[in-house]
C-alpha cells in the first residue's frame, strides 16, 4: 500500500520534473561546459580551458562598460523605485478619498510588456528631446535617464502593493502609544514604520535588484544599446556576443556563467543582510 | 490636530492627481498618436491630429496586415492559456509530492527548483534553443512545454509554501476511506490550494503574456507572439512606419488592460499575496 502511493506520487511528480531537467538543469550544465571550450553549435565543442574567461576580461572592454553601466542603472532605479512605491503606499494608506482607484493606475504600466514599453517611452523621450535638436541615440545619458525613468513607470505600482500590504500590518496600538509618549513623525517612521516591514522592504529589494540586473527587453526596444554600445546592459551584451558575431559563442557563455554568479551573490547577498535585519528587530 | 491631518490629506490628493496623470498620460499618447498620420508623428507626438495629420484607421490597417498581429495574438493566447494551465495542474502536484514524500531526491530538486528563480535567461539561452530544435520543441506546443520547466521554480516554491500548513489529517482522514493518492489530490488537497493556484496563475501569466526572448530564439517568426510581432514592426525593415509602430501598440495594450480592469482584484491580491510567501 505505502509503497504503491510512492510509485503513483512519482507520477505527480514526474511532468514538472522532465520539463525542469530537459529546460532548465540540462541546458545549465552543458552551459557550464560550454564555458570552456570554443563551439558554433553543441556538437562541435573543442576544449580551451579557461581562454573564453580571460577573452572577456582582456580583449571585450564592452563586457565591463555593460558591467558599469548595469551597475550603475541598477542603484539609481532600485533606490528610486523603492523610496517613490513606498512614499506612495505611506499616503495610500492614509484616509483619503479615490485611494483604490489610484492604486489601480499606478499599478496599471507592470502588465504591459517589456518591448512595448521600450516603444512607448522612446516616442515621449524622442519627442521632449527633439525640440533641442537632440534624439535619444544622441547621448547615452539619454539612453541611461530613459531607462530610469521606464523602470520607475513600470515598477513603481507593483512595489507599492507590496509595501501597502505590509504597511497593513503595523501594529496602530504602538503608533499611538508612541505618539502620547511624544513621538514625532519622523521618529514613528523610522522607529516603528520601516522596522514592521522589513519584510515587504526584503522582497522589495530582491525584485527590483534581479529585475534591474536582467533587465533586456527594455534595453532593447528603448536604444538596443546604441550609441556605440554605451547604454548596453549586461543581458544585451552577452546576447549580442552570442548571436552578433559567429565564432565568440564561447565567450558569450563564459560571460552568460559570470553574470549567473554574479546575480546569484548579489541576490544572496542583499537577502542575508535585509533578512538579518528582520530578526533584529 | 484633526484639522492639520486633514490638510495633510488635501495636499497629498494633489500630489497623488498629478502622479496618476503622469501615469496614464504616456498611454494616452500613444493612443493619440495612432491615429496621426506617420510622418506627423516623431517630431510632434504632443500635439493632437488636426485635418491635415488625422489618419482615420490607416495605421491600424497597417500595423495589422505587416505584422500579422491577428493571429500573433491569438498565439499569445494559445500559448499563455496552455501554459498557465499546464503550469498550476503540474507544480501543484510536485509540490504535494515534494511536501509529502519527504525524500532526498524531492528535498535536492526542490532545492533546484528555488535556485532557477536567480539564474539569468541568458545563462541557459544558448544551448536551450540548440535543444529545444533538437527534441522538435520548436513549435507553439514545445513552447507550453519550454513554460513548464521555467515556470516550475517559483511555482513550485509557492505550492510548497502552502502544502506545508494544510494538515495532513485531512488527507489521513481520506485516506481511510479508501480514496488513492490522485483522489486525494485532486478532490481534497488542489481544492485547498485555490488561493495559492490563483496567485501563481496571475504572477505566470503576466510573465508569459510578455515574454519575448524565449519564444523569439525557440520559434522565431514562424508563429509570431504579441511582443515578437511588435519588435518584428520596428527591427524588420529599415524605416519604421510610426504610424503602423503606434497602432500595434495600442491593440497589444488593450487586451492587458481590460483583462486587468476585469480581474483587478484577483491580481492585486496575487502580487501581494506573491511577496509574502517570496
Amino acid at each position: 500500500m505505502e509503497k504503491q502511493i510512492r510509485k503513483y506520487s512519482f507520477l505527480l511528480f514526474a511532468p514538472v520534473f522532465t520539463a525542469f531537467l530537459l529546460v532548465f538543469i540540462i541546458p545549465f550544465i552543458l552551459g557550464i561546459y560550454l564555458s570552456f571550450t570554443e563551439f558554433t553549435t553543441v556538437s562541435d565543442a573543442v576544449f580551451v580551458g579557461l581562454k573564453n574567461y580571460a577573452e572577456v576580461f582582456k580583449n571585450s572592454g564592452d563586457f565591463l562598460n555593460s558591467l558599469w553601466f548595469t551597475v550603475k542603472f541598477a542603484v539609481v532605479s532600485v533606490v528610486s523605485i523603492n523610496v517613490f512605491a513606498f512614499l506612495i503606499a505611506l499616503a495610500l494608506t492614509r484616509n483619503i478619498r479615490g485611494r483604490n482607484l489610484y492604486r489601480t493606475v499606478f499599478f496599471m504600466p507592470n502588465l504591459i510588456g517589456g518591448i512595448v514599453l521600450g516603444y512607448i517611452w522612446q516616442l515621449i523621450i524622442n519627442g521632449i528631446l527633439y525640440n533641442y535638436g537632440y534624439s535619444i541615440l544622441s547621448n547615452a545619458n539619454f539612453g541611461f535617464w530613459g531607462l530610469i525613468v521606464l523602470m520607475n513607470w513600470q515598477m513603481i505600482g507593483y512595489m507599492m502593493i507590496i509595501y501597502i500590504a505590509g504597511l497593513q500590518n503595523v501594529p496602530h496600538e504602538q503608533i499611538e502609544a508612541a505618539r502620547v509618549d511624544g513621538a514625532g513623525n519622523l521618529r514613528i517612521l523610522f522607529k516603528i514604520t520601516i522596522p514592521a516591514v522589513m519584510p515587504s522592504i526584503t522582497i522589495c529589494l530582491f525584485l527590483t535588484l534581479t529585475n534591474a540586473f536582467k533587465l533586456f527587453d527594455q534595453n532593447l526596444a528603448l536604444t538596443a544599446g546604441a550609441p556605440a554600445r554605451k547604454t548596453e546592459m549586461l543581458a544585451l551584451n552577452i546576447y549580442n556576443t552570442f548571436y552578433g558575431r559567429a565564432g565568440a559563442e564561447g565567450i558569450g557563455q563564459a560571460k552568460a556563467v559570470i553574470f549567473s554568479l554574479l546575480v546569484a551573490a548579489i541576490a544572496l547577498l542583499q537577502l542575508y543582510l535585509t533578512r538579518r535585519k528582520e530578526y533584529e528587530n | 490636530m484633526e484639522k492639520r491631518s486633514s490638510l495633510l490629506n488635501i495636499l497629498l490628493s494633489a500630489i497623488l492627481l498629478l502622479l496618476a496623470a503622469v501615469f496614464i498620460a504616456p498611454v494616452l499618447i500613444v493612443l493619440i498618436n495612432s491615429f496621426k498620420t506617420k510622418f506627423s508623428i516623431s517630431q510632434t507626438p504632443f500635439v493632437l491630429p488636426n485635418a491635415d495629420t488625422f489618419a482615420g484607421l490607416e495605421n491600424y490597417i497597417t500595423g495589422i496586415n505587416d505584422t500579422g498581429l491577428l493571429g500573433a495574438i491569438g498565439w499569445s493566447v494559445f500559448v499563455t492559456v496552455l501554459s498557465v494551465g499546464a503550469i498550476v495542474l503540474f507544480t501543484s502536484m510536485a509540490a504535494w509530492y515534494i511536501v509529502r514524500s519527504g525524500s532526498r531526491f524531492a528535498k535536492a530538486t526542490y532545492y533546484m527548483f528555488v535556485f532557477s528563480m536567480i539564474v539569468p535567461f541568458q545563462m541557459v539561452m544558448f544551448t536551450l534553443s540548440k535543444l529545444a530544435n533538437t527534441l522538435g520543441l520548436d513549435t507553439p506546443l514545445g513552447l507550453v512545454f519550454i513554460y513548464l520547466g521555467f515556470g516550475a521554480g517559483l511555482s513550485v516554491f509557492m505550492f510548497v509554501g502552502f502544502t506545508k500548513s494544510i494538515p495532513l489529517s485531512i488527507e489521513e482522514a481520506a485516506t481511510i476511506d479508501g480514496a488513492g493518492p490522485l483522489q486525494i489530490f485532486f478532490h481534497v488537497v488542489f481544492p485547498i490550494l485555490k488561493p495559492t493556484t490563483v496567485t501563481v496563475a496571475i504572477l505566470n501569466a503576466m510573465w508569459i503574456w510578455n515574454d519575448y526572448l524565449l519564444p523569439y530564439l525557440i520559434i522565431g517568426t514562424d508563429y509570431k507572439t504579441l511582443p515578437i510581432a511588435v519588435q518584428y514592426l520596428k527591427g524588420g525593415y529599415g524605416s519604421v512606419d510610426m504610424g503602423a509602430l503606434m497602432a500595434v501598440l495600442v491593440l497589444s495594450i488593450i487586451p492587458v488592460v481590460v483583462f486587468y480592469l476585469f480581474s483587478q482584484k484577483y491580481i492585486i491580491r496575487g502580487v501581494a499575496a506573491g511577496a509574502v510567501k517570496g
